[in-house]
Formats: C-alpha cells, structure tokens, sequence
C-alpha cells in the first residue's frame, strides 16, 4: 500500500485516496509540432526498474494534483511536490543521489 | 415555493454509535484566494469566525467554516439563511475573483454520535481515527467506503460527516453497518 504526502495539504493520503496520473514533467507538444514529438508525447513512456517521478491527485481530498518521487522496485516514497514545476526539486535529487548514487531519470540525475 | 427537505429526513440508527442524518442544513461553497484580505474578511464579517488553517474547522454557534482546499471552504449556517449568505458574500466579494455557492440541496449531513465514534469511522475511510491524531478542530476529506466524504468533529464523540446528497442513503448504509451492535473491534 503506498502512502502519499500531499504537498498542498499535508496529509499522508492512502493510495485508494489518489489517482494516480501517469509520469510527471512531460513537455507538451500540441499542434504545429512535429508528428515524431507528437507521437512521443502522447505514447512515449518511461517504465523504469528504480527511481520514477510520478503525477498523482489527492482526488478525495484537496482535489490538487502534485508528483511524487518514488522508486517502483522497492515502493520506497522519495519525496513529493507541486507540480507547478517542470523539474523535480534539488532536495528531492539529493535525497535520491544519497541512497541510489548513480541514478538517472529522463534528462534528470 | 416547494418546502425544503433534507436527503434521508432525519433517519437514525443505534448501534456502537448512533448515527443520524442531521436533517436540514445551510451549506455554502466559497472558492477563491484564501489568503486574500478581502476574501477574509467578508467571511468573518458573514459567519463571525476567521478562516481556520488547514485542515482545521472554526465554528461560532450555528456559523462554521470548513477548510476544504488550499482554496476552497465549506461555509455552514442555518439552512434558511443560506440564499442571503451567498448574496451578502457576493456584495463583499465584488471586486474580488471567487466564487459562492449555495450547495445545501446538494449535499447531505449526518452525524455520528458515542463512544463508538472513532470505530464505525475509523472502518470506513483510510485515516488515523486514534484520540490524538483527529480531535475536534480538526478536517478530513476523505474517501469514505466508496465515496468521497468530509469528516470532523463538534466535540468528544461527535462526528459531522457531509457527502453528496445523491449519495446519502449510501453513506447512511455504510454507517449503519460500521455501527452494527455486533461489529466491535475494540480499536479505539
């Protein structure tokens, strides 16, 4: 069972609180862009073994949507913030750096 | 005009606690900036008490305020006062972006009352329910069962919980099978 804090209200949310909504800090590429960044964007997904940045919404409370650091083997919960950001914090990286030297995510690591 | 009914009009149950509808209710929904002066003020000039922190209820006999989201409150007064609290809010708020609603019709109170309290909740939404953890004060929304739900407290054994009214009657049988006399797990 994965237990969330979420960052705008400060409550440890069970998962059956939470959407979850997919991979986090994805660019968006709408129309006039081309069809290789269009098809990445709308189907291109990370599946990593390990540190993942996540979306997820508090939907049966503040109804607020933040992202999640988490790794996806050991369900270990990194750290989470609001997603009004397009990278994930630094305290949140070094948290990661400390126990997982080495680790890499996207562009991010 | 149509007379005002409450969802499941006062229905009760006895068990590890005794669960109530709470019958007719005024309840206000106010989004905005609660940070804003304005916003603030015009609350505690209608309701008599200040915008509570988060996750915190304030109250002042009937008025309450419920922190419901980083911007958003459910307002509570008597259900006949509601229409002139949206439209005292609305002058106040004029030149203010936000939002009132009278949502009493559409949504349902109950209140759960006894020793049994923390259980029958504490069976139903995936929050600590421990003396402690939720006193009065104190806000929850929450997934109650299968449906989203606000709880708090009014005092030592006393739960408020609001859901929609459309699904009233399902909370009202999730909390009458919580309290069921033969349920007690003892946890609280």
């Amino acid at each position: 069972m994965l237990i969330l804090t979420c960052p705008y209200c400060g409550v440890d949310a069970d998962e059956t609180e939470l959407t979850p909504g997919g991979e986090a800090h994805l660019t968006r590429h709408g129309p006039g862009s081309s069809d290789d960044d269009f098809h990445d964007y709308l189907f291109a997904r990370d599946n990593p073994r390990g540190v993942h940045f996540e979306r997820w919404r508090h939907t049966y409370g503040c109804g607020k949507w933040f992202h999640a650091a988490r790794s996806t083997d050991t369900l270990e919960v990194f750290g989470t913030y609001p997603a009004q950001t397009t990278e994930p914090p630094k305290d949140i990286c070094d948290k990661i750096s400390g126990e997982r030297p080495g680790w890499s995510w996207r562009i991010f690591g | 005009m149509s007379e005002a009914v409450s969802s499941l009009q006062s229905a009760e149950f006895e068990g590890l606690a005794r669960v109530a509808e709470a019958g007719l209710q005024g309840m206000i929904t106010l989004r905005g900036d609660l940070g804003a002066r304005a916003v603030r003020a015009a609350v505690k000039a209608a309701f008599g008490v200040d915008v509570p922190d988060v996750n915190n209820v304030a109250s002042a006999g009937h008025m309450g305020v419920c922190w419901m989201s980083p911007d958003e409150l459910l307002l509570l007064c008597p259900h006949g006062e509601a229409e002139a609290k949206v439209a005292e809010l609305g002058t106040a708020l004029a030149k203010q972006h936000h939002l009132a609603v009278n949502v009493s019709d559409a949504r349902a109170m109950f209140q759960v009352k006894g020793s049994g309290g923390r259980e029958v909740l504490g069976k139903l939404c995936p929050l600590d329910f421990a003396p402690g953890k939720f006193e009065p004060g104190q806000i929850r929304r929450t997934r109650m069962a299968q449906v989203p739900a606000a709880v708090w407290m009014d005092g030592v054994d006393t739960f408020r919980v609001v859901c929609f009214r459309s699904m009233a009657r399902y909370v009202f049988g999730a909390l009458k099978a919580a309290a069921d006399p033969a349920s007690g797990v003892g946890v609280y």
